[in-house]
């Protein structure tokens, strides 16, 4: 499966939860299949996606799911100790790991050669990493949300984006309509 | 009073409840303030815009924020604070250790130092500079400013401020 494959599945999962989605396609394929006032997309700044989603899970108690991907992990690779030492229960990081770089043009990354980002995240202090196929992703998912534990959720599947609008919404409307969903 | 506690107790007064850091020598009385207070949540991060990161989402989720670090970050954080922080118009108090200014020994700091304000004013980021300990009367109504006005502030402030690099 490709990653809109995974989010078209995922998105009865995620649309009664607070969703952080990482920069570019990733946020393309979700706001195109499911938007959701409950979903933060980013429309830049390249790797933060599980540093927002981490502050935004230690300010209130509602579940955070964070859609992250390999390239973006690989770009903040100091968010893996933070999340380790600090992630409260209500965090859940879930990294498309698809061995590839989506958004510019599926460049390999060093996830699909010999990195292993549930290893650095393991080494990192992170204590519950769960490794999956991408077609095991919902009952993983909905797992990670039920059982409130911080979870790194590596997600792996093929290399691959669909073709999807770029996201016109205004990014003070997307962080208006957020926290409004945030505060409901 | 302290400086240190004196800039913790206005964090504290404007509601600041979450303060990420990354360290500077100049910061480390702010910082053990800010860990002893039970009122803020202090997160270190290992890099400044992960910190922004943070901050963001702290914001979002109906904390007030602050990031302490130093004014190098600047360099590595410009992307951040166009496409994220200032973008979806959110607040951020920045107090920013201004290494590189008067009573600076290490050469090296003057490299970012005068790139500093240039850099701020270039982003239209509202900046100040506390130079004298007198200069903290003003950081109550920095901090009411930036969450009238929803965008990141600098506060810079050089070793002169802080007593002196090295001979505090």
């Amino acid at each position: 499966m490709i990653r809109s494959e995974i989010l078209r599945e995922i998105a009865p999962i995620l649309r009664d939860q607070l969703v952080v989605c990482n920069i570019g396609i990733p946020s393309q394929e979700l706001h195109a299949i499911d938007d959701q006032p409950s979903n933060f997309y980013m429309l830049g700044t390249m790797g933060l996606a599980s540093s927002i989603g981490l502050g935004l899970a230690l300010a209130q108690p509602k579940t955070v799911i964070v859609i992250d991907g390999d390239g973006s992990v690989l770009t903040n690779l100091g968010t893996l100790p933070t999340i380790g030492n600090n992630a409260p229960g209500n965090y859940i990081l879930m990294i498309i790991d698809n061995g590839s770089y989506g958004s510019t043009g599926d460049q390999p990354t060093y996830t699909g050669k010999k990195t292993d980002l549930a290893g650095m995240a393991r080494a990192a202090g992170c204590d519950n990493v769960v490794v999956v196929q991408d077609v095991d992703t919902g009952p993983a998912l909905q797992k990670a949300i039920a059982g409130g534990r911080a979870t790194v959720l590596v997600v792996k599947c093929d290399s691959g984006n669909a073709k999807m609008p770029v996201i016109t919404m205004d990014p003070v409307i997307i962080r208006d309509r957020f926290m409004k969903a945030v505060r409901a | 009073m302290s400086i240190d506690a004196r800039i913790v107790d206005d964090l504290v007064a404007n509601g600041i409840e979450f303060v990420t850091t990354v360290p500077c020598k100049q910061l480390a009385g702010v910082i053990e303030e800010v860990d002893r207070r039970d009122g803020i949540f202090h997160i270190p991060s290992n890099k400044e815009d992960e910190g922004m990161g943070l901050c963001a989402g702290a914001w979002m989720g109906g904390k007030r924020p602050a990031i302490i670090m130093q004014n190098t970050a600047i360099g590595v954080t410009i992307n951040t604070l166009a496409t994220l922080i200032q973008y979806y118009r959110m607040p951020l108090p920045m107090l920013i250790s201004y290494r590189g200014e008067l009573r600076e020994p290490v050469a090296c700091q003057v490299e970012m130092a005068v790139h500093t304000k240039a850099l701020l004013a270039q982003l239209n980021i509202p900046t100040y500079h506390f130079h004298r300990q007198s200069d903290v009367e003003e950081l109550d109504m920095i901090l009411k400013y930036t969450f009238m006005c929803s965008k990141p502030v600098a506060i810079l402030t050089d070793a002169n401020f802080w007593g002196g690099y090295g001979d505090q």
